[in-house]
């Protein structure tokens, strides 16, 4: 079982949850949980979330970003309170996953509240002082749709990039219109399939799709390229 | 229909297995393909999951809960290399 401990809104649809949970023994970057929710009649739903934390204290952070038509995330997003329980399954998945012992170059792609398990990363690799080089592309609608920007823009150094792109509204003067992702955004933006990085992308199944698609294309090897769809558009 | 990521059974599977069956590679019977389970698709439904090959898309597994037992058919999987 995990307690709220602390909640923050990260973003207009979205915040993220810390829980606290006895025994939990730390996870690796990249890993996700199991939630499952019970109501009284006796109803329950589990979904999967991306673990934003990847320390070893028994506090985990999940972001969540609200679903409209969501059966979970409205509930996790507006209604849960510090205090409440929720049970756990996890730490889940040893595929979608970063160590701070490899010293290959990463590129990140996050769509949306698919920045989670990269943070988780970004966060290790910050913590390990790791000198990999990171780099990581994040789409969002707008600018205020961003988790977690002031950590992101402040751990911006020699070894880890962040460029921004963004689908619907753009800062004023931004040098590149608001629109979708495109195999021309990865050419100019990612690390080049020539320098072999390890390459995560998570985000809405459509962002993911399109994005592993144009990677492909660009030389990327499949095989290289891990996602994590999470539904939806 | 939109799909997620073979990754996202590592919960369900592990209530299962004793280890994690999304880091094995499995070999699918239609096209002889060979990779992790973790690049499957996934097609979740409120009784369970189908579990596409990400080569060829034929079916590998599929996973049915009801309240009395869980049904696992293997048979689109022509074996699996479990790490010793």
């Amino acid at each position: 079982m995990g307690t709220v401990v602390e909640t923050k809104t990260e973003t207009p649809s979205g915040r993220s949850i810390v829980f606290e949970v006895p025994g939990w023994t730390g996870n690796v970057a990249g890993q996700h949980v199991d939630v499952r929710l019970s109501a009284p009649d006796g109803y329950q739903a589990v979904r999967s979330y991306s673990i934003a934390s990847a320390d070893s204290t028994e506090r985990v952070q999940l972001a969540v970003d609200k679903l409209p038509d969501g059966e979970v995330s409205p509930y996790l997003v507006d209604d849960l309170q510090v205090g409440d329980q929720v049970e756990f399954r996890g730490p889940l998945g040893g595929w979608f996953v970063w160590r701070p012992t490899e010293t290959q170059p990463v590129q990140l792609i996050g769509g949306g509240s698919g920045i989670v398990p990269l943070v988780a990363m970004i966060r290790a690799h910050a913590a390990a002082a790791s000198t990999a080089h990171f780099k990581l592309l994040y789409s969002v609608r707008k600018p205020a749709d961003a988790f977690f920007a002031d950590e992101l823009n402040s751990l911006v150094g020699p070894n880890f990039e962040l460029d921004w792109l963004y689908t619907r509204e753009a800062p004023d003067g931004w040098p590149r219109p608001a629109g979708r992702i495109t195999q021309d955004d990865l050419a100019r933006l990612a690390i080049p399939s020539t320098d072999s990085p390890g390459v995560f992308v998570c985000g809405p199944t459509g962002f993911v799709e399109t994005v592993a698609t144009h990677l492909v294309a660009l030389g990327h090897d499949p095989i290289a390229v891990k996602t994590e769809r999470f539904g939806g558009a | 229909m939109s799909h997620v990521d073979g990754n996202s059974l590592a919960g369900p599977l592990s209530e299962l297995f004793r280890f994690d069956l999304t880091t094995t590679s499995g070999e699918c019977r239609h096209c002889g393909d060979v990779t992790v389970l973790a690049r499957a698709m996934v097609y979740p439904d409120p009784s369970g999951y189908v579990v596409r090959c990400c080569a060829c898309g034929d079916v590998l597994l599929t996973i049915v809960t009801t309240e009395k037992r869980t049904w696992l058919d293997l048979s689109g999987i022509s074996g699996l290399q479990i790490p010793t």
